[in-house]
């Protein structure tokens, strides 16, 4: 029985009636979509995906700025559907360490602007009588945090998206397949009948790999179970008469959370075994004894944490008439890296992703997926849940799944910013990884490659550099600060700013535009002037169609139509989607990924010059191979192309050499070096001391779409005629009077109340020198961007925005970290490095 | 090689589900080319005379002991008869007494007992082995079939509710009744203490119409229209698990594989989704009528007959039209 | 007073058993298991018993290894002790799940067990032979009643009372102890078990007996799901104005 029969044409069709589709379909709805359809195999309201069964409270504070905006925007939403109830939240520490993490909570509460207040046991207790107090020893708690209806806040919005536009809602309608043509959807079939379409939106939570499958595009997510129990009935619970009358309490060492609802107590878990689920393996609807998506409760993987929720609520459920009434293996969605998988596939035009979204951000991300969908871009930098970050290697089932295993038990967990994950391992190596491997490299990945952070086989330098008298070389006191880092990167820089570096950076993402209408396609997709002379290097930011930040890139003309894009690392994937997606529909250019089949080793330091003419016949005088060009240099047997640019500040080359000579590449240039006390040197240098003493802005860090290239000192000063994406957004910010400016700032005192030297690791608020919270008109709040050693300027520096009336060279201010502050001093405000701040040196 | 029934005597004298497996054992015996012989408990006059048993040979059990039912006692002595007679298969109907007698005996003579049979037919018959019966049993409440086969000298099989539509046996021949008087000294045994009968003469099992309720009648007090309705109508009240489980009713309305499966003309499910476990218990009705405000809801899906709205708002204006129209009868007559 | 029940692993309701694909069995993947509603009543009934008279509840199974989980669900109500008898993976026919039981009860009571009443569901959810429970205290030469909805025990006359619903009314059964019964729901409302019931049963002892099993007479050729008519439901109307033609239903009926 369908509610309506379904149209022959759809404007969209979303498939999946959870929290997301169904304020994905109001969204739309609301931004003046028509004919709009809404699919779902199961039946209304509760079709039987995860939406169904989820343990529905919210949390608003998470250490990630995107995450927290996504829930904040969800609660709103929430409250004004009438189905969100505030009952408060407090996250406890039973140790040391997670008392710890509840103050770097703390920190990012105020980052986000989040009221929340770290109390005793004794005021835990206070607020929920029932709890052990002797085994707590700190809580962090949240008035804000809620419980909400999200079966009830779907049917509202699945009703007034049908009062604002041509909605037409179908239950119990199974999709059967998804036609394309030419790598664009036209049609999907379903058991009432076909719709033709040109977008489709995957809003199918655990089944969303499946239909998108049908369609030829990967969503990368598993099916991962999460135990929940009920246990009541409890008197003292009952008698409140209301679904939840106590704040919900996380148990966070112990991964648990125990909520009230109704008589009982609600007990979750993340701290048992990751049990996943194949998508394919899922049962059907008639098959299911409770839901699809509630499978038979695996009593024995939850037994030890019975154990701890006796321990912590004992006087309520260690009683015999207090039984385990509900028990179910709930499925949840599960990214290789946790995240959101938003946006429109990168295989498929017109096929969106809307999956692996928890009921705290549905409705924010469904405003926000409408607004993308609408305007190209939307208020909440996605970035990092765009579905177009994962490269192949990452959708595969077998990284999937091994990324699901390991990251399950970090839902509760103390993550540190830097940690690195030990599952599927080695996935990409660049063809220096053997010598890499040699030289004690401690790797890093990014993207599946193996990026040496720093090597191990460089830690005399630290020696040799004290002696010297560099001061920053020395440790950091403090276990937290020092994970995942060494001095050896800092020696390794100081070693490249007095003689010469090799840094792998392989990790690049290389491709080749061409074609005859090659030159009005890079106009469009770039900020920058792309008709320059041939061989000529242009660094540009790419907008988005609001003028907002996408990513920032190096584009060289190589040819009169051809041109290579190279970009970082960790957005390479989406960049590609990005460039593939706007190529013009006649065919006049193609781009090719190269990404494969290059490899790219960087030279730099005073001493650069001297070990490449050691090696190459070519002329790579100053005079000659001037900054910021191109060109095509041999190397013993390897015909290399030579980027004379630097992200560190200093003089030397990008050399791009065939994967397979790679090896003969770092070889030689290792033996050339040697005299000049060549030393390889890690991402950690290339990423974050010598980027930051430039002031060098990192995608992600201090560029996203929030901030436009004007905000960030990033854009051309004279704006080409010819047209691009987010050429209107931009002419507008730049018109705008200042709001906000990028600032590098150094730290003056790192002395804790016990003394103990402390370095902010990212994320944390910069505060007046009152201790108030920085806000700029557009109510975007001022916070650590990144944060890292400046060797050669001798200070630690953090990068932030700050609003233009704090944004003064020399003003002093406060960063708060770990439950302290710290003050801090605006070393620069705007573009200018604090190193070598004329360039003189990577000019030279 | 022949065929015994057991029959079953209630009010009417033989019961419904007794024709059922009479239906049966004649259908078979034709097949077999076979004299169909039935035994029964207590007065096989009665039986004789209720007519249509059409069987060559009407055994009744005579002791003292039988007078009242002993499901030992009456397994013991059918038992008995068994052994005596030889039968290559015994049926019976599958009503709660046939299929504790059934057992009784099966156990006693260690021989099989196929339960809850919606088909029976013979797979092969050599010279001097037992033969080989192929059955489909109805499994799970009957959500699934079970196509099975048994080889034994004696077989015992009882028919599924409903599995055989009973049909006119013909000619009211005279039946010859044999009486048989077991021995049942010594026989371990329950006996029957006390027997209460309701004065309705309506059981849910038995009605033509049930007026059934679930999670959307929402109370105890929920349920006074819905007696109503079945008053007006002549029916039954039922309830879902849900009912029961909130004590809206007693564990005796519902309607369900554990509680009662029932088969009326019509089933009016009034705010009940329909779980298997309840599903199972009424899909032998004739007709649903299902009252669901939820137009997805598994059993208004299923129904005959569906009604989109609120219980509380439905069935009051259904007993107000009937009152109207009996009214307006009443009336013009 | 010392009661044993007899369980059996069975697949929890809800939802429609889907089949292996030779047809041979019911796909068991992401299926919960679970004793049927009529044996979690003769569970809780024997704890109340146990409870009010003195004495142990034994939990006895006749199933596949994995059927441990029931009898800790049991011992989790508050069951004394658990008994497998492990019979494997494929489901015996009823005779030879009685065979088995019956040694197993034998063996218990050769070891110095003893029980004055041995409790059964009146039918498995699954199977529905309706004959295990008979079939054993006949072996045993105990008195057996099914269908029981009620019990008494009467301890000094060593006599209980059985009371069972029938169509026509109320019966009331007697007899001496020890005994069998089976049981329906509607007996009692089981406990749930509490989370440190959970967490004994989940340490308790469970003792394994290896059986003899002896083949079936009753040979499956496979299960099939029954033929369902595709309905198409005829909607009356929506809300109070559909009275007049379910009216119209009654009236076609005969019964207003």
């Amino acid at each position: 029985m369908n509610t309506k029969t379904l149209p022959e044409r759809a404007d969209v069709v979303v498939v999946g009636a959870g929290i997301v589709g169904n304020s994905l379909v109001y969204h739309l709805a609301d931004q003046g979509w028509d004919n709009i359809v809404l699919i779902d195999k199961g039946p209304l309201p509760d079709p039987g995906g995860s939406t169904g069964h989820a343990s529905n409270f919210i949390f608003p504070v998470d250490h990630s700025k995107e995450i927290t905006d996504l829930t904040l925007d969800s609660m709103h939403q929430y409250a004004k559907l009438g189905v969100l109830t505030t009952s408060g939240g407090i996250e406890i520490a039973r140790t040391e360490e997670r008392e710890e993490e509840l103050r770097r909570r703390m920190a990012s509460a105020t980052s986000w602007g989040i009221d929340a207040e770290l109390v005793s046991a004794a005021r835990v207790a206070e607020l929920v009588p029932f709890v052990n107090r002797d085994i707590i020893r700190l809580g962090f708690w949240t008035p804000s945090a809620a419980v909400v209806d999200p079966l009830q806040a779907g049917a509202l919005m699945r009703e007034q998206a049908s009062d604002i536009g041509n909605v037409t809602i179908s239950a119990q309608t199974e999709v059967l397949d998804i036609e394309t043509e030419r790598g664009e959807v036209t049609k999907v079939r379903t058991s009432a009948g076909d719709i033709e379409t040109s977008t489709v939106v995957v809003a199918c939570g655990v089944w969303s790999p499946r239909i998108a499958r049908m369609a030829g595009a990967t969503i990368p997510l598993t099916p991962l179970v999460h135990q929940m129990i009920d246990a009541g009935p409890i008197p003292e619970l009952a008698a409140t008469g209301v679904e939840i009358a106590y704040p919900i309490i996380r148990d966070m060492d112990t991964l648990m959370y125990e909520r009230q609802n109704g008589p009982d107590l609600e007990i979750g878990s993340y701290a048992h075994r990751p049990i996943l689920h194949d998508p394919d393996d899922i049962p059907s609807l008639a098959a299911a004894q409770l839901s699809p998506t509630q499978l038979p409760f695996t009593a024995p993987d939850f037994d030890p944490q019975m154990e701890d929720a006796l321990q912590l609520f004992g006087s309520i459920l260690d009683r015999e008439d207090v039984g385990v009434r509900h028990a179910i293996n709930g499925l949840l969605s599960f990214t290789p890296d946790g995240g959101p998988a938003l946006g429109e596939t990168p295989e498929v035009r017109g096929l969106w992703s809307a999956a692996a979204v928890w009921i705290k951000e549905g409705p924010g991300v469904g405003r926000m997926l409408a607004e993308w969908m609408t305007h190209g871009a939307a208020e909440i930098d996605l970035h990092a849940a765009d579905i177009a970050r994962f490269y192949p290697n990452q959708r595969t089932p077998a990284h999937i799944r091994a990324r699901a295993n390991e990251g399950f038990n970090k839902i509760y967990g103390i993550v540190h910013p830097r940690e690195q994950w030990e599952s599927a391992r080695g996935a990409r190596r660049s063809p220096f990884y053997a010598r890499e491997q040699a030289l004690g490299a401690e790797f890093f990945e990014v993207g599946g490659w193996e990026r040496p952070h720093w090597y191990e086989s460089n830690r005399h330098l630290l020696e040799e550099m004290a002696e010297a008298g560099h001061q920053s070389v020395q440790d950091r006191p403090h276990e937290w600060d020092q994970r995942w880092w060494s001095p050896i990167i800092n020696a390794e820089h100081l070693a490249m700013r007095e003689r010469v570096a090799m840094i792998d950076l392989s990790a690049f993402a290389h491709f080749d535009v061409a074609g005859p209408g090659v030159v009005d396609y890079m106009q469009k997709m770039i900020v920058a002037q792309a008709d320059r002379p041939v061989g000529r290097l242009i660094y540009t930011p790419v907008l988005a169609p609001n003028g907002g930040f996408r990513s920032d890139l190096t584009v060289i003309r190589l040819d009169d139509d051809r041109y290579r894009v190279i970009t970082g690392g960790s957005d390479g994937a989406r960049d590609r989607a990005w460039f593939s997606r706007n190529l013009p529909s006649d065919g006049s250019a193609t781009l090719t990924d190269l990404t494969s089949a290059v490899c790219t080793l960087g030279l730099w330091g005073p001493r650069a010059r001297d070990v490449l003419s050691a090696v190459t016949d070519d002329d790579v005088s100053g005079e000659s191979f001037k900054f910021a060009t191109a060109r095509h240099i041999t190397i013993g047997t390897i015909p290399v192309l030579a980027l004379r640019v630097s992200y560190v500040g200093d003089l030397g080359w990008e050399l791009h050499a065939p994967f397979e000579q790679g090896l003969a590449l770092w070889d030689i240039i290792a033996e050339a070096g040697a005299p000049y006390g060549i030393v390889p040197a890690g991402i950690g240098v290339y990423g974050t001391t010598g980027r930051m003493e430039k002031g060098y802005r990192l995608m992600g860090a201090e560029l996203t779409s929030e901030y436009t290239p004007v905000d960030a000192d990033l854009g051309p000063r004279k704006i080409k005629d010819a047209d691009f994406i987010g050429k209107e957004g931009y002419l507008r910010a730049r018109e705008h009077e200042r709001i906000a400016v990028m600032c590098t700032l150094t730290v003056d005192d790192h002395r804790d109340s016990l003394g103990t030297r402390r370095f902010p690791q990212g994320g944390e608020p910069i505060l007046t020198p009152h201790g108030e919270r920085i806000v700029d008109r557009l109510g975007r709040p001022s916070y650590v961007t990144s944060a890292g050693s400046g060797p050669s300027v001798g200070a630690y520096l953090l990068m932030a925005y700050l609003p233009v009336e704090h944004a003064v060279e020399g003003n002093r201010l406060l960063v708060q970290y770990m439950g302290e502050r710290y003050p801090v001093t605006v070393a620069r405000a705007g573009r200018t490095p604090l190193f070598d701040p004329d360039d003189t040196r990577m000019k030279a | 090689m022949h065929a015994l029934v057991m029959i079953e005597l209630d009010g009417d004298g033989v019961s419904a589900s007794s024709r059922e497996t009479l239906t049966l054992a004649h259908r078979l015996a034709g097949e077999l080319g076979e004299a169909v012989e039935a035994v029964v408990f207590g007065d096989g006059g009665r039986a004789a005379e209720s007519g249509g048993l059409a069987v060559s040979r009407l055994h009744q059990l005579d002791h003292p002991m039988l007078a009242t039912y002993s499901p030992e006692l009456w397994g013991e002595s059918l038992h008995q008869l068994i052994a005596r007679l030889q039968p290559s298969i015994v049926l019976g109907p599958g009503s709660d007494r046939g299929l504790e007698v059934m057992a009784q005996a099966a156990a006693r003579a260690d021989a099989p007992l196929v339960a809850n049979c919606t088909t029976i037919s013979l797979d092969r018959r050599a010279n001097g082995d037992p033969p080989t019966w192929t059955l489909t049993r109805a499994r799970q409440g009957g959500l699934l079939l079970e196509d099975a086969a048994v080889t034994a000298p004696t077989t015992f099989a009882s028919t599924a509710a409903g599995a055989v539509e009973a049909a006119s046996l013909g000619s009211l021949r005279e039946v010859p009744v044999e009486s048989f008087t077991p021995e049942l000294d010594g026989v371990v045994h329950t006996q029957l203490v006390d027997e209460t009968t309701q004065d309705s003469g309506v059981t849910l099992a038995t009605a033509r119409i049930v007026v059934s309720g679930g999670r959307g009648v929402g109370s105890a007090e929920g349920f006074e229209p819905l007696e109503e309705l079945a008053k007006l109508t002549g029916g039954a009240v039922g309830c879902s698990r849900v009912a029961t489980n909130n004590g809206w009713r007693p564990h005796s309305d519902q309607v369900g594989q554990t509680g009662t499966k029932i088969s009326p003309d019509l089933y009016i499910a009034c705010g009940i989704s329909g779980a298997t476990q309840h599903w199972v218990g009424c899909m032998n009705s004739k007709a649903i009528l299902a009252i669901n405000t939820d137009p997805e809801a598994p059993l208004l899906t299923r129904a005959t007959y569906g009604v989109i709205g609120d219980v509380g708002e439905v069935v009051p204006a259904i007993v107000d039209e009937i009152h109207r129209r009996t009214l307006g009868n009443r009336q013009s007559a | 007073m010392n009661i044993l029940v007899c369980v059996k692993r069975v697949r929890a309701s809800g939802g429609t058993p889907q089949l292996s694909a030779d047809g041979g069995g019911v796909d068991t993947r992401n299926l919960a298991f679970t004793v049927g509603p009529h044996e979690e009543c003769a569970v809780e009934e024997a704890i109340r018993i146990a409870g009010d008279a003195g004495g142990r509840v034994t939990v006895l199974t006749a199933g596949p290894p994995e059927a441990d989980e029931q009898l800790r669900y049991a011992i989790s109500m508050g069951a004394d002790h658990g008994v497998l008898v492990d019979t494997g993976d494929t489901e015996l026919d009823p005779q030879a799940t009685a065979a088995a039981l019956a040694d197993a009860i034998r063996t218990l009571e050769a070891d110095g067990a003893t029980f004055d009443l041995i409790m059964f569901g009146n039918e498995s959810p699954d199977a529905g032979h309706y004959q295990v429970g008979i079939r054993v205290a006949c072996a045993l030469s105990r008195a057996m009643v099914g269908g029981v909805k009620g019990i008494d025990i009467d301890q000094a006359d060593g006599r209980a009372r059985f009371r069972r619903e029938v169509p026509a009314g109320v019966e009331v059964y007697e007899a001496a102890l020890p005994a069998a019964v089976g049981v329906k729901e509607g007996l009692n409302l089981p406990r749930y078990p509490s989370m440190r019931g959970r967490l004994r049963a989940r340490k308790a002892e469970v003792r394994g007996i290896q059986p003899e099993v002896a083949p079936g007479t009753l040979r499956r050729i496979r299960l099939r799901h029954p033929e369902e008519a595709g309905t198409q439901t005829v909607v009356l109307g929506h809300g109070a104005d559909a009275a007049p033609a379910v009216v119209d239903l009654l009236e076609e009926l005969e019964v207003v």
